[in-house]
């Protein structure tokens, strides 16, 4: 067991001193891997973000009942004792037709259209305010428009789920990208290992006469790939961090303008450990594809 | 200690390098194979550590039967041997010192263990002074020298040379020999390749030669 340790800890010591003997190519590698990985790695942390921000606006919608023309007092009144008993709703707000033709007679553009108007075209309706899901209200809509004297039910969660459905886009996109990408991680990988096994030709070949295990002739091969992935989803991290600022300084302003205080925040740690196992995970894979293939070529003759 | 009987050894393209070759080696000789180029010397050289195996026949070095063992056992067979390569097979991108060590390095010892072997494998060819420098920095024998310090740091009970004078002045052929007959005379197998006929005549040892893959004498 310890010799096993002292010798991946010689191995890693001597990649490590390799990486740092060719200091510009292990920067290139690292940058490219850490480019690659930063482009689906900066997408996913915008729909993250997005993702948050939408459901802050979604705690607490609406539905609006339009009452039909012939609903008089007493049909409101047993309409609102009814609505009150729905699961979920948490207030209710009557709004009469002509407070509602009130309202919009208060906005600019539409007192004229409204005043040469002959009479009130507008139905009574009903606010409901809730503190259900999107989801839980879609299931209410039947019901409530069952209801005696409800025309129409209107929920206003209609844009969420559109918003929903292009971050779920977005995030497919961000998917397919994020594999593409991977796949290029291997296959830079297994091109820089390639060219080590052809560098370091003769000690393999020396080795491998003086006794040295297959094991033992790919390790360093591994640690190198693995420690390459690493690095690289370390530069991709850096990368996304450093964009996240810039794009933060605009963001904060135009919040500001909205009264609002968004602004992007970053992975956690944990999401950040995982993008770390991830990358360099793929790093070993690119080494062990590149090890399997290169190395039975070298036997001494 | 090595023994190959009936061992013949034809090469891809009918070139039949060994033929009906049968001889017995006893722990603690010294034997050197003869011949011309061509002869088999190297191919026979090969065999042993399990670089080449045998078309037919059998080789066993110490008990072990070379042309049946396992592809991942062979690491541990050639543990055993100490190769001196016609080539010398030194790493120019590193030290003397480190060269030394590698035979070390690969069996998992500690590195101070390591270094007092290596520095004590240099120290009994001469090289110690010069464990810092570069091997392309060092003369032909220097170089030879460095090669059997590598050969015998894993203390091996049997060494292997493929013409390990082929390239030197005599004396430094002779000090290379001296060397040989030092590491036989604490009990290490010595088998080498030459085609140094003035070589044996001072020292008078057991002769393979070799004829067109076959024993002459």
């Amino acid at each position: 067991m310890s010799t096993w340790l002292r010798q991946h800890w010689q191995t890693l010591s001597l990649t490590l001193r390799r990486l740092a003997r060719n200091p510009l190519g292990t920067l290139l590698n690292v940058t490219v891997i850490g480019v690659a990985l930063a482009l689906p790695l900066g997408g996913y942390m915008l729909l993250q973000n997005l993702g948050g921000a939408a459901r802050q606006f979604d705690g607490n919608p609406q539905i609006s009942l339009f009452l039909a023309r012939d609903a008089n007092k007493a049909d409101i009144a047993a309409l609102e004792t009814r609505l009150k008993q729905f699961r979920g709703v948490r207030a209710l707000r009557f709004i009469s037709r002509e407070q509602a033709l009130e309202d919009l007679q208060q906005s600019e553009n539409l007192s004229d259209v409204i005043a040469t108007l002959q009479s009130n075209p507008l139905p009574d309706a009903i606010v409901l305010e809730t503190d259900s899901s999107a989801a839980e209200l879609e299931k209410l809509e039947p019901q409530l428009k069952a209801l005696p004297k409800v025309s129409h039910v209107q929920l206003d969660s209609a844009w969420m789920k559109r918003l929903e459905s292009l971050l779920q886009l977005g995030r497919t996109a961000v998917l397919i990208l994020a594999a593409l990408l991977a796949a290029g991680l291997v296959a830079v990988t297994f091109n820089t290992i390639r060219l080590q096994i052809l560098t370091q030709k003769d000690e393999i070949e020396v080795s491998k006469l003086i006794g040295a295990t297959d094991a033992f002739i790919r390790r360093p091969f591994f640690h190198l790939g693995f420690i390459q992935g690493a690095l690289g989803g370390l530069a991709a991290l850096a990368i996304v961090y450093l964009c996240m600022h810039i794009l933060n300084r605009s963001i904060l302003e135009l919040a500001l303008l909205y009264g609002s205080h968004f602004r992007l925040s970053f992975f956690g740690f944990s999401d950040c450990l995982a993008l770390l196992a991830f990358s360099a995970t793929l790093g070993w894979l690119g080494a062990y594809m590149s090890v399997s293939r290169h190395l039975s070529g070298i036997e001494p003759r | 200690m090595i023994s190959f009987s009936q061992v013949r050894k034809s090469y891809r393209g009918g070139h039949e390098a060994l033929a009906e070759l049968s001889f017995g080696i006893e722990r603690g000789e010294m034997v050197f194979i003869t011949g011309r180029s061509g002869a088999g010397k190297s191919t026979l050289l090969k065999l042993i550590p399990a670089i080449e195996r045998p078309t037919s026949g059998t080789v066993l070095v110490n008990g072990q039967n070379i042309g049946s063992m396992r592809r991942a056992a062979i690491p541990y067979l050639r543990r055993n041997l100490g190769l001196i390569f016609q080539d010398q097979k030194l790493l120019y991108d590193r030290s003397v010192f480190d060269n030394v060590i590698l035979p070390l390095a690969l069996t998992g010892h500690a590195h101070k263990e390591a270094a007092r072997r290596a520095r004590a494998a240099l120290d009994k060819v001469g090289l110690l002074a010069r464990e810092r420098a570069n091997p392309v920095t060092l003369s032909g024998g220097e170089q030879q020298r460095l090669c059997i310090a590598r050969a015998v740091v894993n203390r091996p009970s049997i060494l292997l040379a493929d013409e390990p004078t082929a390239s030197l002045d005599s004396a430094s052929a002779d000090e290379i020999m001296e060397m040989f007959r030092a590491f036989n005379q604490v009990g290490v197998t010595v088998l080498i390749a030459t085609h140094d006929e003035a070589l044996l005549q001072r020292l008078n040892p057991r002769v393979l030669a070799l004829k067109q893959g076959r024993l002459e004498r």
